[in-house]
């Protein structure tokens, strides 16, 4: 009924023996991502988000289902998809500029010294590194600085789908604020593709179109996929004015708070009650929410749009309704 | 602050090397109490002034003329110190660097592959321990040649420190740094050459900086036992002839020597070292 996505992630299944025996960490994780989109996924810690990030990204096999890049199962590492570590992942011998030229190199092999030299200090400049702090080591840059080059560095190799795990968590507020707005400016002018996971709330609002929330673990999954309707471009201090804003920020956190915890029950219930696997599946699908619309459509007196309005009468969503009834 | 720090310090080693010889000179001096010959020194011949510890200004003596003319060549028994210390370092480098040929290899080998690593490791574990002058009869039989010999026993002795090292460094390189490796599609030769190597670069080094100061520990033993020529050869004959004067300064010879080769790994491993 739909068209393929530019990334297809379905059925995605991660399980761990352990010594108290096997750990589902989520065993039916599915949603897509289209060309030039910027999806991030929030969740608790431990749910299983950098275990999804580290599948995508090729470095990790599941131990179920299938991921699809433009069409082509994905079982391995590729220049076509940047990774962007939380610890910066910088190799710590070479400056800054010959982590960037690493990558260039890898990605332009034919490419002359002169032009890898060149395109690394563009997208060094990108990310507002210059002034002799290319030639440093990354001991000797601050964390802020080690993330734009490791930023730059992903962008450089131009990949087709960019994946971010946590990447300003370790930064102070002010850094990070500053980088978000490098990351967008930079995302508006190249359509990039982008993944990320954060546990910033407004980080998520400012730099995505969808938001993916994912419940707790063990048998986590993707439950929500909110829409964020907020006209771009847009910018850090402004944005929490726009009337989508809160109720797209109330959605989330009431999801964090009470609702992840809450769909994890009743996924438990679900799996326990012995449906077919269509009703299961439709069950645990992702459903599609847009919170910024349906606050603007309360607000006018009308009902909810057409698709909020089936997807809280589908049978097997029922449960859904009372957890998610307000 | 640190300036200081070095300056003090300096000053009190020059206190302590004035105090020491100062001491060593004086005791030598002072006339002799005791009548009681030892049976060490009634086999010795008697107590005579030959058979003692000759004084630091004698080997200072001895030292300067050595040392204004280290290579001269009269016959098997008298070659010059720097002839000797000479043999003994070409067999130390040989050795040594045969053994960094196969161990730095072999070390990546089993700190990539668990498989390796099992299957090696109880050969490692019996053959480390055995002192490597215990392979000199096998290697005299075998080889049939002294030279070649000592040249095999400094090869067997550096090679553990290496491999072990090499082996630990290499499977210790952080996953992320491997990670980077892998999202950039590098080859496995790339990866070994520009993401392991470099990180494990430091602690290989170290490696090879235990094992050169092995090898210059057991070359002396080494050619005390199978003689001609080295410093060892040298050290054992001046031993026979009691110049004990002698025998005194070669031993600083082979301190001075020791040091300088541990110094030029050290700075060695300063090149490659990384702040993480
Ligand atoms: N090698 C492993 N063995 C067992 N459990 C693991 C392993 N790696 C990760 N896990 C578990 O998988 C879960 C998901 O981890 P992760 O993807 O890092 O979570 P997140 O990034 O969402 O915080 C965690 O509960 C963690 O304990
Ligand atoms: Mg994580």
């Amino acid at each position: 009924m739909t068209e393929p996505h530019f990334l297809e992630v379905k059925h995605l299944a991660k399980r761990f023996g352990t010594d108290h025996g096997e750990l589902t960490v989520f065993d039916d994780v599915s949603f897509g991502l289209d060309k030039g989109e910027f999806v991030c996924i929030i969740g608790h810690s431990g749910c299983g988000k950098s275990t999804i990030l580290n599948v995508l990204a090729g470095l990790d096999s599941p131990s179920g289902g299938e991921v699809y890049m433009a069409g082509k199962e994905v079982r391995g590492p590729s220049l076509e998809r940047g990774v962007v570590f939380q610890n910066y992942s910088l190799l710590p011998w070479r400056s800054a500029l010959s982590n960037v030229e690493f990558g260039v190199r890898a990605r332009f092999p034919g490419w002359s010294k002169s032009q890898v030299r060149e395109h690394s200090l563009q997208y060094l400049h990108m990310v507002g590194l210059k002034d002799g702090a290319e030639h440093r080591k990354p001991a000797a840059l601050s964390g802020g600085m080690r993330q734009r080059v490791s930023i730059a560095r992903a962008f450089a190799t131009q990949p087709q789908l960019l994946l971010l795990d946590e990447p300003f968590g370790a930064l102070d507020a002010l850094t990070r604020g500053t980088i978000q707005d490098e990351l967008l400016k930079i995302c508006t002018e190249t359509h990039q593709t982008v993944f990320m996971i954060t546990h910033d709330v407004d980080e998520a609002i400012l730099l995505a179109d969808r938001i993916l929330l994912m419940t707790n673990g063990p048998f986590a999954r993707v439950a929500e996929s909110v829409k964020v309707s907020i006209e771009r471009p847009r910018d850090r201090t402004t944005i929490v004015h726009d009337p989508g804003y809160y109720p797209i920020r109330t959605h989330l956190v009431d999801f964090l708070v009470s609702r992840s915890r809450e769909l994890s029950e009743r996924d438990d219930a679900v799996r326990d009650a012995g449906h077919s696997r269509e009703a299961r599946a439709q069950a645990l699908a992702p459903v599609d929410v847009d919170p910024a619309a349906e606050a603007r459509a309360r607000a006018a007196g009308e009902a909810p749009p057409e698709a909020l309005r089936t997807l809280h009468s589908t049978p097997a969503a029922a449960p859904l309704k009372a957890v998610n009834g307000r | 602050m640190l300036q200081s720090l070095n300056a003090r310090a300096l000053l009190v080693s020059l206190v302590l090397l004035v105090v020491t010889l100062g001491l060593w000179q004086l005791s030598h001096e002072s006339p002799e109490v005791d009548t009681e010959m030892t049976e060490y020194e009634r086999l010795m011949g008697g107590a005579d002034q030959e058979a003692r510890v000759p004084p630091p200004s004698q080997v200072i003596g001895l030292a300067v003329e050595e040392l204004s003319n280290p290579f001269y060549d009269a016959g098997p028994n008298d070659k010059g110190i720097g002839i000797q210390l000479g043999y003994s370092i070409y067999r130390v480098l040989t050795g040594f660097g045969l053994a960094a040929l196969l161990a730095i290899p072999l070390g990546f080998l089993i700190g990539m592959s668990p498989l390796m690593y099992k299957a090696l490791n109880p050969f490692i574990q019996i053959l480390k321990p055995i002192s490597p002058l215990a392979w000199m009869p096998l290697a005299l039989f075998i080889i049939k040649d002294s030279e070649t010999s000592s040249i095999f026993v400094i090869f067997i002795c550096s090679i553990w420190p290496m491999l072990i090292n090499t082996a630990f460094g290499v499977a210790g390189v952080r996953k992320d740094w491997v990670n980077v490796a892998r999202t950039h599609e590098l080859t496995p030769m790339s990866t070994a050459f520009q993401v392991i190597l470099p990180a494990a670069a430091p602690t290989i080094l170290t490696g090879m900086r235990i094992s050169i100061g092995i090898a210059w520990l057991v070359i002396v033993a080494a050619e005390m036992l199978v003689g001609g020529t080295g410093i060892g050869y040298y050290v054992w004959n001046e031993w026979n002839n009691l110049d004990l004067t002698s025998v005194i300064f070669s031993i600083l010879m082979i301190g001075i020597v020791g040091m300088l080769l541990d110094m030029a790994l050290a700075s060695a491993t300063r090149l490659v070292q990384y702040q993480e």
